[in-house]
């Protein structure tokens, strides 16, 4: 193991061989894979340092982007989806619904003191959670549709993230100017007027997250009435917590985190990308067309020795993200099209063909690049995956539907007294005792009948109505949107045996709604 | 053996330390996770001002807030009273004879009296109100009382107790044991007598003559019983000890009576009154007879 190169007096040790038990251990590494067993043995020497330099460091620090304002259909698109979002999510509350002098007359609340979720003309308890459930799966494979269809359009326009991070990118250029100013004024000293300019942009950011959480916990109280507790201070103090932590979370998440949240956060990308296939629309860069790069000039020098590329780099400039489109499709890329408004822009200007930057499957793009045919827009939409989807998605759909539609606003529940069983009376008869539990999900209050069906002679009394007018019949009145419990006394002549009988409640109003629960009458089985 | 040598390819100091040829890279925390440290440094000084934190000789250093976990649980405990407060100045208000026609408040009253029976009443009567009719504890579910099923009853029942010592208000009554009165034929007449008034046996004169003779003052002619005296009724389906006929000839020779303890002065007027109100809602409870003899119940409105 002497190095050749080593000018060592002769006869002097070789330190980096280190002889041990006759073995000499090497100071080169050895891997496991190729080592013989004993190699273990010769690993290198404790003292010296290993040898290999890692390449790089695994850390990098986060690169601001400071993306260029580009006008163009996608950005046009994307500026009303911004407008068509922001609006559900503020309006929404504000919106009034008329149910009754019962119930709130909030279109869309959650109310969770009092486990009530209004959505319109919609009611739902917590027992009926998988209303909700179902929509989420129904949310769930929208998006698997509409990936598999156009990629991550989720992520381009719609996702709350990209929103708010747009809202955020805009204030930066509204405060601060466009790309290179923003490059600038980020180099520059802190200076008095940078100072007094973040504090501006910053506040700008906390005014945007304080809106953002006060939207939020709209949705859990009757609005106008929060709204003036808010202010007065009297609101309870989660509503205050809730805007406090969405405050902050907007601010850092939109204000600061902002693309690293879909790189490196979020685990949608990488499940899109499971999803995606060479079927899906995504935003390509063609580079069949674009390479190599050259500018005008040398092009027009050298023509065919240059693509289309001009590598003006507008397209990474706009980028939100901050990527290189032209690397290929990665995770950084939420697909939202600005690059290819801004290439489209170039072409025009230089006059070539529009769409070297465009929305097509990797397919196409093939098919493209060896002069093929392209696909009508349709036919990439309309494929077996994407048909099956949307029919999956429909089908559950209509099943909620369906299931909302049928659901009866009345339901029974009996809980029979175990402890004791039955009770024998001075005559002779023998009682049972039920807890019913009688649900009435109408907001306003009715009249139910109780009825003991399949029970011969038997009467019922209630801890509200006396045993002298006891009979196989009851009628109790239920308030709006309550469960009532009831405590029923059934009695049934000497000799009947135990058995099974039932308890029928039936709404006495036009909707006639009923509701049967089978259970056990209990007697002494001797005698 | 401290050798705090740089690791070259990282960058980062070992810690001096090497085993087996194993050494471990000082690498220092994370930026952030250092800041957080400090802060929880900073919170816990401003804990340790405010709240109780030192242990003293015979208590903790009491903390700028003065804040102490015995003194949220009063805090807590009084606060809960205090929602109690109101239902408990009604209840002490109304006379028990006019708590049904306040359905609310007759509500609220079986529910606590649900929870005090839980403490006080079920170690005898049972977490059902069952009763035993191997210990003679009485089922408090059926519609037969042997001192009376209404609020006023029961609470009177519940107040003084039944054979209590030492309470000259408390319920009473003696059943005489007849061991060696009759001879057996007797014995069996008088029992075929006495179940005959439900219809278990055939009634017979000899039976009938002892059961007038002996019997009839005070469990009636035909076993009617009477509640004034406790006397129980002997013709209804309900036997506290047994509907047998050895149980029934030993109730005749060797009476036993059961005792009920009084709760006055154990449980304050309130929850007697609640008590009552649970007992009587447990669907035996009976309606008043004589509520029309004092109509001028006073209802003090005024606390």
């Amino acid at each position: 193991m002497n190095n050749p190169e080593d000018n060592r007096p002769p006869g002097e040790r070789d330190w980096s061989v280190v002889v041990e038990d006759g073995i000499a251990k090497s100071n080169q590494p050895v891997s496991s894979a190729v080592a013989d067993p004993s190699a273990t043995t010769r690993r290198h020497e404790p003292h010296e340092p290993a040898r290999e330099h890692l390449p790089e460091r695994l850390y990098e620090p986060r690169k601001a982007v400071h993306n260029k304002r580009i006008d163009g259909p996608f950005r046009r698109f994307k500026w009303l989806v911004m407008l068509v979002t922001l609006g559900i999510y503020y309006v929404t509350p504000w919106i009034r619904w008329d149910r009754g002098p019962y119930a709130p007359d909030q279109a869309v609340l959650v109310d969770l003191a009092n486990r009530r979720f209004y959505m319109f003309s919609i009611e739902i308890w917590p027992h009926e959670f998988y209303f909700v459930a179902g929509l989420l799966i129904m949310a769930g494979i929208g998006l698997f549709l509409v990936t598999s269809a156009v990629g991550r359009a989720w992520c381009g326009y719609a996702c709350p993230q990209t929103v708010w991070t747009d809202l955020f990118q805009h204030v930066d250029r509204f405060v601060d100017g466009d790309r290179n100013a923003r490059i600038r004024l980020d180099a520059a000293p802190w200076t008095w007027s940078k100072v007094a300019r973040r504090a501006f942009k910053w506040s700008i950011y906390l005014f945007i997250g304080f809106w953002t959480g006060g939207a939020w916990i709209m949705y859990f109280a009757d609005a106008p009435t929060l709204v003036q507790d808010f202010w007065r201070g009297e609101a309870a103090s989660v509503a205050y917590i809730t805007v406090a932590v969405l405050t902050l979370t907007t601010v850092t998440l939109g204000g600061f985190m902002r693309e690293q949240v879909c790189i490196y956060m979020c685990p949608w990308p990488r499940i899109q990308t499971a999803m995606m296939d060479e079927k899906s629309l995504l935003v390509t860069y063609k580079d069949w067309r674009g390479e190599p790069r050259g500018s005008v000039k040398k092009a027009a020098k050298n023509p065919d020795q240059f693509g289309d590329c001009i590598d003006c780099t507008q397209c990474v400039q706009v980028c939100p993200t901050g990527i290189d489109i032209r690397e290929g499709p990665q995770i950084g890329c939420i697909t939202c099209g600005l690059c290819i408004d801004a290439c489209d822009r170039v072409m025009d200007d230089i006059g070539r063909p529009r769409g070297l930057i465009d929305y097509a499957t990797l397919e196409d793009c093939e098919r493209e690049a060896t002069g093929g045919a392209v696909k009508s827009p349709w036919r990439t939409l309309l494929r077996p995956r994407t048909i099956a989807y949307s029919m999956i998605w429909a089908g559950i759909g209509g099943a909620l539907l369906f299931a909302l539609g049928t659901r009866s606003h009345t339901e029974l529940t009996v809980a029979p007294d175990r402890n004791p069983p039955f009770m024998l009376m001075s005559d002779g008869s023998v009682r049972n005792s039920y807890t019913l539990k009688i649900r009435n999900m109408e907001s306003r209050p009715r009249a139910m009948e109780i009825a003991v069906e399949g029970l011969p002679g038997a009467l019922m009394w209630t801890d509200t109505i006396n045993r002298d007018e006891a009979s196989a019949t009851q009628r109790v009145t239920v308030p709006a949107d309550l469960v009532r419990a009831v405590r029923a006394y059934v009695a049934v002549p000497v000799g009947t045996a135990p058995q099974q009988f039932e308890f029928r409640v039936t709404s006495l109003d036009e909707q006639r709604e009923t509701d049967v629960v089978e259970t056990r009458f209990d007697a002494p089985e001797d005698e | 053996m401290a050798n705090k040598r740089i690791d070259q390819p990282t960058g980062t100091p070992t810690v001096g330390h090497e085993w087996d040829g194993i050494e471990e890279l000082d690498t220092p925390l994370p930026r952030w996770w250092l800041w957080t440290f400090y802060l929880t440094i900073a919170f816990a000084v401003g804990y340790v001002i405010a709240y109780p934190a030192w242990p003293m000789i015979d208590r903790a250093t009491e903390g700028v807030l003065g804040w102490s976990s015995r003194g949220e649980l009063a805090e807590e405990m009084s606060a809960a009273d205090q929602a109690r407060a109101t239902v408990r100045e009604q209840l002490a208000r109304i006379p028990i004879e006019r708590l049904p026609e306040d359905g609310a408040l007759m509500q609220q009253a079986v529910a606590g009296g649900a929870a005090a029976f839980r403490v006080n009443c079920v170690q005898c009567h049972g977490s059902g109100a069952a009763g035993s009719q191997e210990l003679g504890y009485p089922n408090l579910n059926d519609d037969d009382w042997l001192w009376g099923g209404d609020l006023k009853a029961i609470e009177y029942t519940l107040a003084h107790g039944i054979r209590q010592a030492g309470d000259d208000e408390t319920r009473s009554s003696v059943m005489p044991p007849f061991a060696g009165a009759f001879d057996t034929d007797q014995l069996n007449a008088l029992t075929d007598h006495v179940l005959a008034f439900s219809g278990k046996a055939e009634s017979n004169p000899v039976g009938a003559q002892i059961y007038a003779d002996n019997c009839a003052a005070c469990h009636g002619i035909r076993g009617e019983g009477d509640r004034a005296q406790g006397a129980p009724t002997l013709n209804d389906a309900i036997w506290l000890r047994g509907s047998s006929r050895e149980a029934i000839k030993q109730q005749i020779l060797n009476p036993r009576m059961g005792m009920m303890p009084k709760w006055e002065g154990r449980l304050d007027p309130v929850t007697l009154k609640m008590l009552a109100a649970y007992v009587h809602s447990l669907g035996g409870g009976e309606d008043f007879v004589e509520v029309a003899e004092d109509p001028e119940v006073a209802v003090d409105e005024q606390p």
